[in-house]
Order: structure tokens, then C-alpha cells, then sequence
């Protein structure tokens, strides 16, 4: 699929017909990131609501997916249900290989469907069916059936949507292959406004290897580098777990609603004993040798007489943050049993566990109570956590419904916004410092993969405002890029400007290959536009005196410094993208 | 003669290096498809991967189905194959019990033959080469 053009297929769910649509633009816009803000542009609409039935929701795809390792994730964009602006989210899984092979660079769904519906697509063939059926079912009954009404085992994606997308959750996930997430931003209920259940993409096309006698060499040192080095040894081995320790040992991470930054109860649920405990084995994304993906168990006695019910639940970093420490849970199987209950509503397990984290919290200062939660809500009390978890997807009352639109948006009419954990969303685990804050605050997904301001935060201990936004501006600029290859960013080490060249040079994009660093600008740049032409403003993001009053390895949090990089980060943001507001 | 088997399958972590070094390297195509070894979830990822490959029949039944002589027995199992005698009717697909012969939208076909490349892109070492009997 090495072409100078995209190709398209667009599927209008109302009338239930696509049309492939040729585009231009592979020197500028890339693929990814910049294709997906290319094809919001021209099938988005500024001005409409997130559900409204015309918005698209976008797969992309980049020029190097399916040709080097790691460039094995797809993104997702869409007008948010959390903000109404336009946002992305990235998963792997098989998306990627899926929509390779289904030979497109990405699928725009607009439209949408009179009863609930399933989309299958290949690169022969388009089917949407009816699948009233499901219903209010779970992520995992939805993969059960799906898997049998469609072809393509194991060459394909199968993506769906649980009751929080049907309900349409802010925080409602899109599941991509079981144990990887559109998480962030709620693309679930994008999904679920179009009355789509799930998404079938089975990759059946071959293409010839590219002609270049550099291309097979160049893949070989590739993937030599990814294996045979230690570059990538901490995401196989613990993987991102690994970081608990250490950001709890620098008083850096959240712990029941941010009101520590470490606890010596870590021990209990660290990297190192999710891998001794409850580690089953790892999976891999589609194109990817790491094998990143951390399948855990549970055995849960359901009757007295031996009878068990297992569970396998992928875990990773963030949620063991979100449904372990911030809620205060020291337990490996708890956490994991609160994380399967996300994984059946199809809610994103970050957002759902600081989004509960703060209700304890409101609960322990009795601004709520049963009346709203239904379950008693306690720190440490994980049978409440799984009890809430559903009764969130469900958004079984107005509470719940507030809570899933997000914990600012539940603050507004029950108080207790100073402790909302929120940065622009529901927080990552990095309680590292200003930087981490300002940068989640603003940043375009209001991811910590944005840029690396977490890391940034670990390393410098000085204050240094115009070094500080530089650093995110370009950093970010550099992402946009990878994005739009689409890397997984886990290859960020591996995948320098120089080698991105040598692979775009190796199977036949030379002008792109040559323009690495102004595509990057141009990607990052036309996605801040489309997000402000959405209605971002940095003055609209405030961050909640929580973080103002916690302490981390660098001592207390100063608030002239977090509120100057939030206010020159504001600015920067809106320079780059040229516009006025 | 050696022959390629899965001896650690269980290790298999479904990233699909092995079909994409073969479609690649044998085959000079991009595709998880044409290739000798094919990675599929055991009834979804919850179970595991399994491996569709040639286990090197003797005798091998989509070489006794094959009308062209395109499939020819291999000694010590599996087959020899001529791709220009292929008329790509697809009868070996059919003939073979385990589904290890793909055949694609124009109707060439792909089978393992056991040549052994795919072995070093797996990451797991679930891959490996043994001498036929």
C-alpha cells in the first residue's frame, strides 16, 4: 500500500453505503495524526455537537504500518463527549496490521445507524448488520459473538463498545482485540451516538515488498535493535508497572485522590509482584516482537464448594495507579477484579478510577452519600469499587450519569472541585511536579504521552520557564510526527529522526523522509487548529487546588511557577497554532 | 532434511513476525496471509495462539491432490514446489487436513517450505528446525 495519496473508505452508517475517496497530501500530512486531522477537516464539523449523527469518527493509519516493527498503532479521532473539541486516541492490538491489509490508510465512519449495528470491512468487501441483540452487552459477551459472525481469524481487529458507549459516557472506552484501548476522551460513546456496537476489520490483502535492496537490510537492523538490545527490555520484562516503585520512591505518586505521593503499602502492589502474583504471560500487538501487553489472573471462589470463575485482565502501569493507589486498594487481585469490571462496561479504567476516587473523597466529606453512590464508597474497599464500576457503566442515576461526563462536571453540582484530580481530564499517575501538570493540562490529548513533561519533571529540579515550554513544544512536535508513522511511542528510543528517514527513504517516500522536522510542525500545528477551531482555550482549563498542595522529591508544589508554566504553555500552544482568539 | 516445527507455540505472543518474515523474505510480499506459518487466536486472544503450518506429511495429501506436479513429495515429508506447473486450482487447499496451504484473491497458493527463516524473528523461540526421520 505504498502510495503517494490516501485511500480512504468513508461508510456512511445512514444510508449504509461507503465510497472510497482518494486524497492527497502524503508529504504534508503524513498518515495518523495528521492524516486523521486531514480527514476531520474535510468530514467534521466545527460548529455541530460531538453525537451529532454527521461528526465522523476516524481510523488512521501511517506509511511505514506493516513495513518496520512497532509501527503497530492506529489512530482514533473524534469530537469528544468529555470537552465537545476534537480529539485523538491511539491503541494497537491488530488495528494497525488490520487496516494495512484491508488496504487503507483509514475508515471514516459518519452517519448513523437506525438500530444498533456491527461494521465489517476487508479489502473486498462491506457489511453493516444488525445487532440489536447486544444490546447493554458487556465488552466481552460482545467479542464472544462477534468473533463468530465474522471471517478472518486472527488476521483481523475486532473493536466494540460496552453499555458505557451506549449510554454515552464521557469516559466510555472502544475495545480493540480484548486487551487494548481507544481509551482516553470517551471514543466509546462516539461509537455508541452512531448506534455502532462494534467494528470488524479483516486484513486480506498482500502487497509486493518494497524494491529497494535497502529495505530488507534495513528492517533486519530494525528489528535487531528492538530484540537484541536492552532498549526495550523494561516494557517486556515488568513493563510499565515497573514504574510504581520508583515514582512512589520520589513521592510522585498519587495515592487515595493525590492526598499522598508514596506509601510504603507499594510493596503490596508493585511491578515486581504483579509479575510474581498474577502475571499469566504476555501478548503482543500485531507487528510488534516486545510484547508489551501484561495478561494477568484471578481465580475467584463463586460457591463454597470449589467452584472458581477465572479471569484474565491485561494490566498496566496506569490502571494498577487508577484502581490501586488512588483508591487506595493494596491488593493485586483486587485491582484487577475493579479492572475487569471496567474492561465489561467499556469504561476507560484511568478516567473511571479517579473519577471514583474523587466520590470517596466527596463521600468522606459527606458532600455525597449512598443517596447518590448506592454503594458505600471507602478507600481500600474494592467489593464498592466493582459495585460502582457497574453501576458507572450503567449510568444507573443522575450521579452516575454526572460522574461519567467527569469528575469537574459531578463537582459543579455537588462541590468539592478543589479535589477533583483533573488536568484537562481525569489525571495520569504522575504526580511529578509543575511541569507534568501544566503540560496534562494543556496538552492536546491531555495525555502524559503528549510530551515527555513527566520525565522532564524527574530529571530537572531547577526552575526554568522558557526551557521548560521549548522542550514541550518541540518534544511534542516530535510525537506528532511518530504519530502520524503511527510508531507505538514505547519505539521512541529507537526510532530517531535519522532512522525514520532511512525507513520512509527504504520503501519509497524520499520527500517525506527529507521534510521530517516540518511535517512534524505542520501535524502538530494543523491539530491545535482543528482543536481550537473546537472551542479550546487555555484560559478554560483550570487546575484544582489539589495540586497546588502536594509535595513531591522536589518538596512542596510552587504555585507561581505551576500557574507561569501553565499561562506561557497557554500562549506558546496558541503562537504555534496561528491563530487569534 | 530438516523440517520447521513449533515445539514452544505456547510462548507465542501473536505479534506475527514469523508470517511477515516469510511473506517478506520467501515470498517478497508484505502480508500476514501468503506466507508458510500463520498466527491465529486459539478461540480468541483469552487462549493463546496456534500455528498453521506445514507438519511435513509422508505422504503429504496435497501433493497426491495436486493434478500439475506443481506439489511434489519432499523427502522426509512436506513438499517440493514448482510454482510455474501451479494452474492454482486450489485442490492441494482443500486436500491438506490442518490448513496449512493459503491461497490467495488470484488463487496462488503458499505453503511452508521448511527453509527455516521465520525462525529467527520469533521473539519467544517458540520456532524450530529438526531433522526429518
Amino acid at each position: 500500500m505504498i502510495r503517494d495519496h490516501f485511500r480512504v473508505l468513508v461508510v456512511n452508517l445512514s444510508s449504509g453505503k461507503g465510497q472510497i475517496v482518494r486524497l492527497d497530501g502524503r508529504n504534508t500530512e503524513a498518515g495518523g495524526s495528521g492524516l486523521a486531522a486531514l480527514l476531520f477537516n474535510k468530514y467534521g464539523h466545527v460548529d455541530r455537537l460531538w453525537n451529532d449523527p454527521e461528526q465522523p469518527v476516524i481510523f488512521a493509519i501511517g506509511p511505514l504500518t506493516g513495513y518496520f516493527p512497532l509501527m503497530s498503532k492506529t489512530v482514533c479521532s473524534f469530537k469528544s463527549p468529555y470537552h465537545d473539541q476534537y480529539t485523538e486516541s491511539h491503541a494497537g492490538g491488530r488495528s494497525a496490521l488490520s487496516l494495512c491489509f484491508a488496504d487503507l490508510d483509514a475508515l471514516v465512519i459518519v452517519g448513523k445507524s437506525k438500530r444498533l449495528c456491527s461494521l465489517t470491512v476487508s479489502s473486498r468487501s462491506l457489511d453493516i448488520q444488525d445487532v440489536t441483540f447486544m444490546k447493554g452487552m458487556s465488552v466481552d459477551e460482545t467479542g464472544k459473538l462477534l468473533r463468530g459472525m465474522s471471517p478472518g481469524s486472527g488476521h483481523r481487529t475486532i473493536m466494540r463498545i460496552g453499555p458505557a458507549g451506549e449510554n454515552g459516557s464521557a469516559m466510555a472506552n472502544i475495545n480493540v482485540d480484548t486487551y487494548r484501548h481507544f481509551g482516553r476522551l470517551g471514543g466509546g460513546a462516539a461509537l455508541g451516538a452512531k448506534n455502532l456496537k462494534g467494528i470488524i476489520i479483516y486484513g486480506d490483502a498482500v502487497f509486493p515488498q518494497p524494491e529497494s535492496k535497502e529495505y530488507p537490510k534495513l528492517f533486519a537492523e530494525v528489528y535487531r535493535q528492538i530484540t537484541a538490545t536492552d532498549m526495550m527490555k523494561k516494557y517486556h520484562n515488568l513493563g510499565t508497572p515497573a514504574n510504581l516503585q520508583g515514582l512512589n520512591d520520589i513521592e510522585s505518586l498519587p495515592w487515595r485522590n493525590l492526598q499522598a505521593t508514596s506509601d510504603p503499602a507499594i510493596e503490596q502492589i508493585n511491578g515486581e509482584r504483579f509479575a510474581t502474583d498474577n502475571l499469566l504471560r504476555n501478548s503482543a500487538c500485531s507487528g510488534c516482537p516486545v510484547g508489551c501487553i501484561h495478561v494477568g489472573y484471578v481465580r475467584e471462589m463463586f460457591d463454597a464448594n470449589h467452584r472458581y470463575t477465572f479471569k484474565q485482565v491485561a494490566y498496566d502501569y496506569e490502571m494498577i495507579f487508577s484502581l490501586g493507589t488512588m483508591l487506595g486498594i493494596t491488593s493485586t487481585r483486587s485491582v484487577l477484579n475493579i479492572l475487569d469490571e471496567m474492561e465489561k462496561a467499556g469504561l476507560d479504567a484511568m478516567s473511571g478510577g479517579v473519577a471514583l476516587a474523587w466520590a470517596t473523597e466527596a463521600t468522606e466529606k459527606e458532600l455525597i452519600s449512598e443517596k447518590e453512590t448506592e454503594v458505600k464508597l471507602s478507600f481500600g474497599d474494592a467489593k464498592a469499587y466493582q459495585q460502582a464500576t457497574v453501576l458507572l457503566g450503567n449510568s444507573s442515576n443522575h450521579f452516575y450519569r454526572l460522574l461519567g461526563q467527569g469528575s469537574l462536571k459531578a463537582s459543579a453540582e455537588y462541590g468539592g472541585a478543589d479535589f477533583a484530580c483533573v488536568l484537562g481530564q481525569e489525571m495520569a499517575g504522575y504526580a511529578t511536579g509543575e511541569v507534568f501538570f501544566a503540560a496534562q493540562s494543556l496538552g492536546f490529548r491531555h495525555s502524559h504521552l503528549d510530551s515527555g513533561g513527566y520525565s522532564y519533571d524527574q530529571k530537572h529540579s531547577d526552575q526554568d520557564v522558557a526551557g521548560v515550554i521549548d522542550f514541550l513544544i518541540k518534544d511534542e512536535a516530535g510525537r506528532a510526527f511518530m504519530t502520524s508513522m503511527v510508531s507505538c511511542l514505547f519505539a521512541r528510543g529507537v526510532y530517531k529522526d535519522a532512522l525514520l528517514a532511512d525507513c520512509l527513504n527504504s520503501i519509497g517516500y524520499p520527500e517525506l523522509a527529507a521534510t521530517i522536522d516540518t511535517a512534524g510542525v505542520h501535524i502538530q500545528k494543523i491539530r491545535w487548529q482543528t482543536r481550537i477551531a473546537t472551542g479550546f482555550s487555555p484560559e478554560n482549563i483550570t487546575i484544582p487546588k489539589r495540586f497546588f498542595k502536594i509535595k513531591t522529591w522536589k518538596g512542596s508544589i510552587d504555585p507561581l511557577y505551576l500557574n507561569t508554566l501553565k499561562s506561557e504553555y497557554g500562549k506558546a500552544i496558541i503562537k504555534l497554532a496561528g491563530v487569534t482568539l | 532434511m530438516k523440517k520447521l516445527t513449533t515445539p514452544r507455540i505456547d510462548r507465542c505472543i501473536g505479534c506475527h513476525s514469523c508470517s511477515l518474515a516469510c511473506a517478506r523474505l520467501v515470498h517478497k510480499q508484505i502480508s500476514w496471509d501468503t506466507a508458510g506459518i500463520r498466527i491465529h487466536s486459539s478461540g480468541g486472544l483469552t487462549t493463546g495462539f496456534k500455528a498453521s503450518h506445514c507438519l511435513s506429511c509422508d505422504p503429504a495429501p496435497c501433493a497426491d491432490a495436486c493434478p500439475t506436479g506443481a506439489f511434489l513429495q519432499r523427502k522426509g515429508g512436506g513438499v517440493l514446489v514448482k510454482k510455474k506447473l501451479c494452474i492454482n486450482c486450489g485442490e492441494c487447499v482443500s486436500a491438506c487436513p490442518v490448513d496449512a496451504v493459503f491461497q490467495d484473491h488470484n488463487g496462488a497458493v503458499y505453503v511452508c517450505i521448511h527453509c527455516g527463516r521465520c525462525v529467527e524473528f520469533c521473539p519467544h523461540n517458540c520456532l524450530g528446525m529438526e531433522e526429518t526421520a
